[in-house]
């Protein structure tokens, strides 16, 4: 094993040799030491940026942040920012210490001064943010990652915190990995038609598909066959945030749906696949069943929007809504351009009225929003599922969007089980 | 036992090895302040990463584990070098930011695949990663 060396344009070593400390020279610094870890040949000029470093997990993130501002860092592509910890709009809701919030806000505000956009989302492209079909980008937050690539054909690489403020500042990603054409054909054939036709048709399969996706393929690509047509942005969405969250799935082909799968031969890049997965009808049944920490009893709580609820999502949410408010506190967690849209359409007074709580630029995996007191959970979210019991302390039961809404009114489990049995 | 491999940022460390079988990602499965394996489901829950020269196949999740493993080094609970089986552009990074910042850094080293495989018969072991070896057991 050896490293190979790494060629940079006059330009970029002019920077990389700059006399006076700078954020360019120290971000460049950074993603040409990555780019030589990774093995690139050169670095690719980027379109955009979206950044998962704006929240706060310590204070050295902030010290990182503030540092790059104070070293005079200003981004020289359209930058979107993902989620903070605090809820903006609803300072209240958060239960952090003060130091935590404090910090939390410099951090925030530190990426506001870099020249970022103060989007607060992990679905930058239910914001506008969308890359064009082969356009280089870098993009962090592991969901956005799989929707770039996967749903919209644009080419970006997991970018960790740091990393994505650092190609931002320079503009530059290292050209490896997904950046490349021969690295994006699949070479793992999912071939779901072992499934009942009829599942593959819910909301709810996509989470659970999403799990297994990962769960079997690791970081390898995945070719699925076999879903249907009219499968939806916001399905293939949840299906690409279980993924990231229980494998390293970055990128994933539908067949006859995302951009660089018009057929199965084209997705392989015309090459033979490694292996044909079949998920069988009681491994997915048993994925399920893994996405919750019980299944019956009482729950304390509901949480949807992992990733941020889209206005469709809220559209479904809205007919599903009873008369009679929640029996426990029900969380919708979006982004500020879909809240504003429902307040200035006049319904959020229809989702406060049963009691729905909505979480603006933050959720309730990632920053302390649910009651202190625990208890359990339920969700539609493979992603919110899968982090709960780690990040909040409560047990979690995984259901459909439909079985959120039953089980709040009950304030027990309440779930349609026939389409797993 | 020895292993050659790629240091993707080279260094010292030594103290017992912690081979993950399963792979762990660091935001939502490692309490920074602590240094613990915070995730329940991961069969090594609530064992530290604190002075141990932690190997694992490849980093899975959130690419915010860079992060966590920055926090890790600033309030001295990382572990005391890294051993990973794949190129991994989240990890290491935590420590080039760390070291923008003057905080301690740590050795990660790059082996096979095959050698994390091997790892596993060796779990906790003494060992010191220095440059490009990892050495195992007392010498």
């Amino acid at each position: 094993m050896s490293q190979r060396p790494l060629h940079l344009s006059s330009q970029e070593k002019a920077v990389l040799a700059g006399a006076a400390d700078s954020a360019q020279k120290l971000a460049m610094g950074i993603v040409v030491r990555m780019g030589k870890i990774l093995g690139a040949s050169d670095l690719v000029r980027i379109a955009s940026a979206h950044i998962d470093g704006c929240l706060y997990h310590g204070d050295g993130g902030v010290e990182f942040a503030q540092r790059l501002v104070e070293l005079g860092g200003r981004v020289s592509v359209p930058t979107t920012l993902n989620v903070g910890a605090l809820d903006l709009l609803n300072p209240g809701r958060i239960r952090s210490s003060a130091h935590r919030r404090r910090m939390a806000l410099r951090q925030m505000k530190a990426y506001q001064d870099l020249g970022c956009q103060p989007t607060w989302t992990c679905a930058p492209y239910q914001s506008g943010h969308r890359p064009a079909v082969g356009e280089h980008v870098a993009w962090g937050e592991s969901n956005a990652v799989a929707f770039a690539n996967s749903v919209l054909g644009a080419r970006t690489n997991r970018y960790g915190d740091f990393m994505d403020i650092c190609c931002a500042l320079v503009g530059r990603a290292p050209r490896t990995g997904l950046h490349l054409e021969d690295k994006r054909r699949a070479t793992v054939v999912v071939d779901t038609t072992a499934l009942s036709k009829e599942l593959r048709e819910q909301d709810v399969f996509f989470p659970v598909l999403g799990t297994w996706l990962g769960r079997a393929v690791g970081n390898r690509i995945p070719v699925v066959i076999g879903l249907p047509e009219t499968v939806t942005e916001d399905q293939l969405k949840a299906m690409g945030a279980a993924a990231a969250s229980s494998g390293a799935v970055g990128l994933f082909h539908v067949e006859g749906v995302t951009p660089e799968a018009p057929d199965l031969e084209t997705a392989l890049g015309g090459a033979v696949p490694e292996t044909i997965l079949i998920p069988r009808p009681g491994e997915l049944r048993e994925v399920r069943d893994a996405l919750s920490t019980t299944d019956s009893g009482p729950i304390h709580a509901v949480a949807v929007g992992s990733p941020h609820f889209s206005l469709e999502e809220f559209r479904k949410l809205e007919v599903l809504l009873p008369t009679a408010p929640f029996a426990v506190p029900f969380y919708v967690c979006t982004g500020r351009s879909q809240y504003r849209r429902i307040e200035e359409e006049g319904r959020l007074s229809r989702f406060e009225s049963v009691g729905v709580r909505i979480v603006v630029d933050t959720c309730v995996v990632v920053t302390p929003i649910l009651p202190s007191q625990g208890g359990v959970l339920l969700t539609n979210s493979g992603k919110f599922a899968h982090y709960t019991p780690a990040t909040t302390g409560y047990g979690v039961v995984f259901g459909s969007l439909e079985d959120c809404v039953r089980s709040a009114v009950e304030a027990r489990v309440t779930r349609d089980e026939s389409l797993w049995s | 036992m020895e292993l050659k491999g790629i240091p993707l940022y080279r260094g010292w460390g030594e103290g017992r090895l912690l081979v993950l079988g399963e792979p762990l990602s660091f935001w939502g499965g490692v309490d920074p302040e602590t240094g613990g394996i915070a995730d329940p489901r991961h069969p090594r829950h609530g064992e530290r990463l604190g002075g141990r020269i932690l190997v694992m196949g490849h980093t899975i999740g959130s690419s915010s584990s860079s992060a966590i493993m920055l926090e890790l080094l600033r309030n001295g609970t990382a572990p005391a070098g890294v051993v990973i089986g794949r190129p991994d552009a989240i990890l290491v990074l935590g420590v080039l930011v760390a070291r923008e910042l003057g905080y301690p850094a740590i050795p990660f080293l790059r082996v096979e695949e095959e050698d994390v495989k091997r790892l596993r018969e060796v779990d906790g072991q003494p060992s010191t990663v220095s440059g490009s070896r990892l050495r195992v057991g007392i010498l």
